[in-house]
């Protein structure tokens, strides 16, 4: 992939067997974001989980949000702990809370310049980065911008 | 009904095995948890066989039937692990070996954790298979995976919440080093550390340096408990637990990083509970082990446990204070985890007892209160506190 943040041969991420985040990787291949929300209290809730913790209802679904959040934390790392990463030299590390899906937060990397001052409290808006070509089966990261 | 662990049970032997940089321990797993055992049973003056229980954590892999058998134990009564990996179940372990003391249970616990990464494997590495499933799905593939890596995220928003500078990690491992200079059992004996060396080190990821992060060792360390009743029959004097805890707050648990109170050690529910049930305040601590898997996560420990407050860290946080024997606040006085060695902070624990039989190499006068913060920044953690005889 030429236009992957990071280089290639980390872990290729797949559903989980039990099915709990089958619709988000499967909306990130469309270009779309869907996280868990309760049918009962209308709660966001990430991680997926079989139960909504707020009102203990197990009418779970997913609904698809705009991909505009928050930076909430991050992290540069310098010290390569995978051989994939041997040469990548540093990287940003994002955690972005999404207020439109009640400031639940995501993990990414926040593109552009390794080296940049990062900002907490900014703007970020999604990017989608796809794999369509790898093996066993295609994905897609969520990645984020500076606004 | 007096629901308390206060004064109830006490420390009357510890032992450790030789501390050896990762991988290079001769000894497999096993025989290193059966050496610090008998050393600490040795430390008691007690036979092996006349212990009735174990507890450990961290998955700890040494079954508590096999040493029993292997031990001669006459009777095992008691089997237990902690939850949860990492270092948060140090403290813990000690706690339900307490309560196990304390209720009847068993009579004689011992307290343990082995450790051989050359056997095993390392901690601070990725996984590297070709797909990943799961809560680790969400990371993993943004290049989040090593414990560094889960706990910078943490650090890097308290300090920036709180106006924390560098210079207060650094004093945490400034303290650390120094004490590893006065104990020759430590891993980092010999090899000090000053601010320009910290300052020109590496990092791991900010605003972890190299010098922030926890050593990787092999070896075994574990302590014995009776009730107090029994203990004044020992040699040693009795380290009393005045207090231990288990937990963390509401959704710590939350996957991808979403706990709702996101950067803090996880002791905010912990802490007065300890205070309560050993009676104590933070002024009345003479001497402090907190485990360092990283600096970040003692700093949010301590101002959690109530010795500073968050906006006033980098006045507080000076290797002077933290230093034995004279500081306000000695902390990590064997070297702990960053410079004599990495057990899963068990170390820790024996260090705290050390300082109540006024056997430290860095010795605190008078250390009557020692309190150990076990495993900031995961979940569950714990801690405990042990007083001297003068503390019931
Ligand atoms: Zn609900």
């Amino acid at each position: 992939m030429s236009n992957a943040y990071l280089n290639p041969g980390l872990p290729q991420p797949v559903p989980s067997p039990d099915g709990l985040d089958k619709p988000f990787w499967e909306g990130l291949r469309n270009e779309q974001i869907f996280l868990q929300r309760c049918s009962s209290c209308h709660g966001w809730q990430w991680g997926p989980e079989f139960v909504c913790h707020h009102c203990l209802s197990m009418k779970l679904t997913f609904e698809q949000v705009a991909g505009e959040g928050i930076i909430y934390s991050y992290e540069r790392v310098w010290h390569p702990v995978h051989p994939a990463l041997k040469e990548q030299g540093p990287y940003i590390v994002v955690l972005v809370s999404l207020p439109q899906a009640g400031d639940v937060r995501l993990v990414g990397n926040l593109l552009g310049d390794p080296e940049q001052k990062v900002p907490i409290g900014a703007g970020v808006r999604a990017v989608f980065e796809h794999h369509p070509d790898a093996k066993p089966a295609a994905f897609t990261l969520l990645q984020w911008q500076l606004t | 009904m007096n629901r308390t662990l206060r004064g109830k049970v006490a420390v009357v032997g510890v032992g450790e095995t030789d501390y050896y940089k990762r991988g290079e321990s001769e000894d497999p797993e096993f025989k290193l948890a059966l050496k610090a055992i008998m050393r600490a049973c040795a430390s008691a003056g007690i036979s092996p066989k006349e212990v009735d229980g174990f507890a450990s954590y961290s998955n700890d892999r040494s079954d508590p039937s096999r040493l029993a058998a292997a031990l001669g134990c006459k009777e095992l009564r008691f089997s237990n692990m902690q939850w949860g990996g990492g270092g948060g179940g140090g403290s813990g372990a000690i706690a339900n070996a307490a309560a196990a003391v304390a209720t009847g249970l068993a009579d004689c616990v011992v307290v343990f954790r082995a450790l051989a990464q050359g056997q095993f494997g390392r901690f601070g590495q990725g996984p590297q298979r070709n797909t990943i499933a799961g809560d680790m799905a969400h990371t993993v593939p943004y290049g989040l995976m090593s414990p560094a890596q889960m706990f910078a995220m943490k650090v890097v928003r308290f300090m920036s919440d709180h106006k924390v500078d560098q210079s207060a990690l650094r004093a945490i491992s400034l303290a650390s080093y120094h004490h590893a200079q006065n104990n020759p059992r430590a891993v980092m004996h010999g090899r000090p550390l000053d601010e320009a060396k910290y300052d020109a080190s590496r990092w791991i990821v900010e605003p972890f340096h190299l010098f922030d992060c926890c050593l990787e060792n092999d070896g075994a360390a574990a302590m014995v408990l009776v009730s107090a009743e029994r203990a004044k029959d020992f040699a040693n004097p009795p380290a009393y637990v005045l207090g231990a805890t288990i937990g963390s707050h509401f959704r710590a648990g939350a996957s991808v990083h979403n706990a709702p109170d996101y950067a803090t050690s996880a002791f905010k529910t912990l802490a007065p509970r300890l205070y309560e049930m050993a009676g104590v305040k933070p002024a009345d601590v003479d001497v402090l082990q907190s485990y360092e898997n990283f600096t970040g996560g003692v700093l949010m420990s301590i101002v959690e446990h109530g010795f500073c407050a968050p906006d006033e860290c980098n006045e507080f946080f000076t290797p002077e204070r933290l230093m034995a024997p004279g500081g306000g606040l000695p902390t990590n006085t064997s070297g702990g985890n960053l410079a004599e060695c990495y057990m899963h902070g068990l170390g820790l624990n024996i260090e705290a007892v050390r300082q109540i039989w006024g056997q430290s190499t860095n010795q605190v006068d008078g250390a009557d209160v020692a309190m150990v913060i076990s495993g900031p920044m995961v979940t569950p953690v714990s801690n405990s506190i042990f007083g001297s005889e003068a503390t019931l």
